[in-house]
């Protein structure tokens, strides 16, 4: 009878010792990795482009003794919360910032990354997620969180070009060979084409796809916006599933193989065609599209009671310099510097492009009128309409 | 006198401690349950009766109810035939495999439900393995209600398996066995004898998975296509709500559901105390 009862106990101990020994890696290695991201860094450093070779030396040269002399410098970390599609850009952004502060400051900066819907992301600073920066898909996510008092109202002025150091725009990613000849818009209205896009309720990416859906059907009609919407509604009529989200979005059309056509980021639809061959997908540029302006803030609130405000903005600014800039170019973001772009003309080609400021009057207005219960994007599935 | 002494004696309880750990059960549930949910209720008194009204009567709104309450009742009923069959077999038979076949069932509860919600797609999309031999024949699975019915049978199973698997072990094999010296055949054995025991286990099975299948996201948003006024489900409208930060909105349909869910759930529970008081009785 005792030994029946020892037996559970046992098993219990050693459960319980296996669970504290996890947790106790856990907390040995953390400080193992930040050496290990430091040494990454600055082996990319070497190995980089020239460019920011050149760049990094320049800093580095002038900033020796300011490195000696505060060498003692607290490490700090950052928190940048973002969305989706950006997580690959962002571990290649944070190496190369890292190397720049250290040589700049020197002090240790590890930025950590939270990725998700960009949404949902936005709510998780409104509900208390302390980022200290938001790079985010919208606007209007941003504008969200500014709304709750997280971040100074003037944060699109805060950053040159609208506080977006990247662009993207809304491409047509096409099986091989392009089998139902899709050039334009128009075409994706026609019976017996599936579209596949995310549902824009829910998903940013979706938000960009059906403006520019709009937007292109308001050119052709001269603005009439009855024949927009009907268009707009033909369109969603030959869309067989709506995903939540981008990702899923491009699992769907190209893991499952359903659809002709995937409405996506530029940068997704690069990033497709380089992992799974361009011999399964090619892109299509519409006519028209949209310019996409993934913006990033500070969050002022956070930085101020974390005491972080110097290297958040720093960290942001840097995005704008060259070295950054070709990092954003190498995956796949339409970069803003010209020099780089220059570079970069054969990956993005130049394309008419609408802007939500000025053909949709703005985040604020393109939500409340398209997006927002019993708008337009709403109204196309009522019944009747 | 011999009354009063009893009514002195009776409230001492065998096992001790009764007020502290009733004191803990209340704070704990505060905490757990009880809090959180009376939030629900708080964020919706944001909105005025009619706006109220409004938001949860949508013809949007309506038509996901009813695509979430049906997906969940029809998977559940599907589990309550199949997860009995299943538990019958584990319980009453010897076979090779038996030990795996029995932990497998557990599966679907660890299985995060997105990954079971991908899988399933990928396996019943129109070019997926099942899919693929499903299509000629016109049946149409993943993106449709039948797909979400599906998911939900996936995550339900083990709900009706391991409540009705205990009391099926402990069944008396005597009771049969005098049901069968006394004339009753295989089928009426169990009719009569076997089936009115499993009742309630059945039945508490059967609310778990339909319970379970109201309230499930993650694997349904994957098969279900979404489709507005088709094949879009109640959490997914919570969801959209959400992303426009419209919190009230968001949790007044959520109030919707757990009150309807809370409603059913009592009906159950009052058919599983009385079906239980007449197994006793008889």
């Amino acid at each position: 009878m005792k030994k029946r009862n020892v037996l559970p106990l046992k098993s219990l101990m050693i459960v319980i010792a296996f669970a504290f020994a996890l947790t106790g890696c856990g907390w040995n290695s953390g400080p193992n990795n930040k050496a290990g991201n430091a040494g990454n860094a600055s082996q990319t450093n070497t190995n980089g482009k020239t460019d920011a070779n050149a760049a990094n030396g320049n800093a580095a040269g002038t900033d020796t003794k300011a490195t000696n002399d505060s060498g003692s410098k607290k490490p700090v970390e950052l928190l940048n919360v973002s969305y989706d599609p950006t997580r690959e850009l962002y571990e290649a952004y944070n190496k190369l910032f890292a190397d720049y502060w250290k040589q700049e400051k020197g002090q240790d900066v590890t930025v950590k990354q939270s990725h998700g819907g960009s949404g949902a992301q936005a709510r998780a600073v409104i509900d208390g997620l302390e980022a200290d920066v938001v790079t985010l898909a919208l606007g209007y996510d941003i504008d969200s969180v500014s709304q709750k008092g997280f971040i100074n109202p003037d944060w699109q002025q805060k950053f040159d070009n609208n506080s977006s150091p990247y662009t993207s725009t809304i491409v047509f990613l096409v099986r091989k060979g392009n089998p139902k000849g899709i050039k334009d818009w128009n075409d994706l209205v026609k019976p017996g084409v599936q579209v596949i896009t995310p549902n824009p309720k829910t998903s940013g990416g979706a938000r960009w796809n059906y403006l520019a859906a709009w937007g292109y059907a308001l050119k052709q009609n001269n603005g009439d916006e009855a024949k927009a919407q009907a268009f707009v509604k033909a369109l969603f009529k030959n869309v067989p599933v709506l995903d939540t989200g981008a990702r899923g979005s491009t699992t769907t059309f190209v893991q499952k193989g359903i659809g002709d056509v995937l409405l996506a980021w530029e940068n997704e639809a690069l990033l497709s065609v380089k992992e799974l061959g361009a011999d399964k997908f090619e892109i299509v540029y519409p006519s028209l599209s949209i310019l996409a302006e993934p913006p990033v803030a500070v969050v002022d609130k956070n930085v101020d009671k974390k005491g972080t405000r110097e290297v958040a903005e720093a960290y942001l600014d840097y995005l704008y310099t060259e070295p950054a800039q070709q990092v954003i170019a190498q995956n796949f973001y339409r970069p803003q510097l010209a020099s780089v772009a220059e570079q970069f003309k054969d990956q993005f080609p130049d394309i008419p492009m609408l802007t939500i400021d000025n053909d949709f009057g703005g985040w604020a207005e393109a939500q409340k009128k398209h997006f927002s219960d019993g708008g337009v994007f709403d109204q196309i599935y009522t019944p009747g309409s | 006198m011999t009354s009063s002494a009893k009514k002195k004696a009776k409230p001492r309880s065998v096992l001790p401690g009764f007020g502290l750990s009733l004191g803990f059960t209340v704070f704990y549930l505060s905490i757990i349950v009880i809090i959180p949910l009376i939030g629900i209720f708080v964020k919706t008194s944001g909105l005025t009766p009619e706006q109220f009204w409004h938001t949860v009567t949508n013809a949007r709104v309506l038509a996901s109810y009813k695509v979430s309450f049906l997906t969940s009742f029809y998977a559940a009923l599907v589990n309550l035939v199949f997860g009995l069959l299943i538990a019958w077999v584990l319980v009453r038979y010897k076979f090779p495999g038996k030990r795996l076949l029995d932990s497998l069932i557990d599966m679907p509860f660890a299985l995060p439900t997105a990954v079971a919600g991908i899988s399933l797609t990928a396996i019943y999309a129109p070019n997926g393995w099942v899919g693929k031999l499903l299509d000629p024949l016109g049946i149409k699975v993943a993106f449709t209600p039948l797909g979400i019915t599906l998911a939900l049978i996936f995550i339900g199973l083990p709900f009706v398996v391991r409540t009705v698997q205990p009391v099926l072990q402990d069944l008396d094999n005597e009771v049969e066995e005098a049901a069968v010296m006394l004339g009753a055949f295989r089928w009426r054995t169990f009719r009569r004898v076997v089936l009115p025991e499993l009742i309630p286990p059945l039945l508490t099975g059967f609310a778990l998975a339909f319970a379970r299948g109201i309230g499930e996201y993650g694997s349904v948003v994957f098969i279900s296509g979404n489709m507005p006024m088709k094949t879009e489900i109640a959490p997914l409208l919570i969801m959209t709500k959400l992303e426009q930060f419209d919190y009230r909105g968001a949790t007044a349909i959520a109030l919707v559901m757990l009150v309807v869910s809370f409603l059913l759930l009592l009906l159950i529970n009052y058919l599983q105390w009385r079906s239980n008081r007449r197994v006793v009785s008889a």
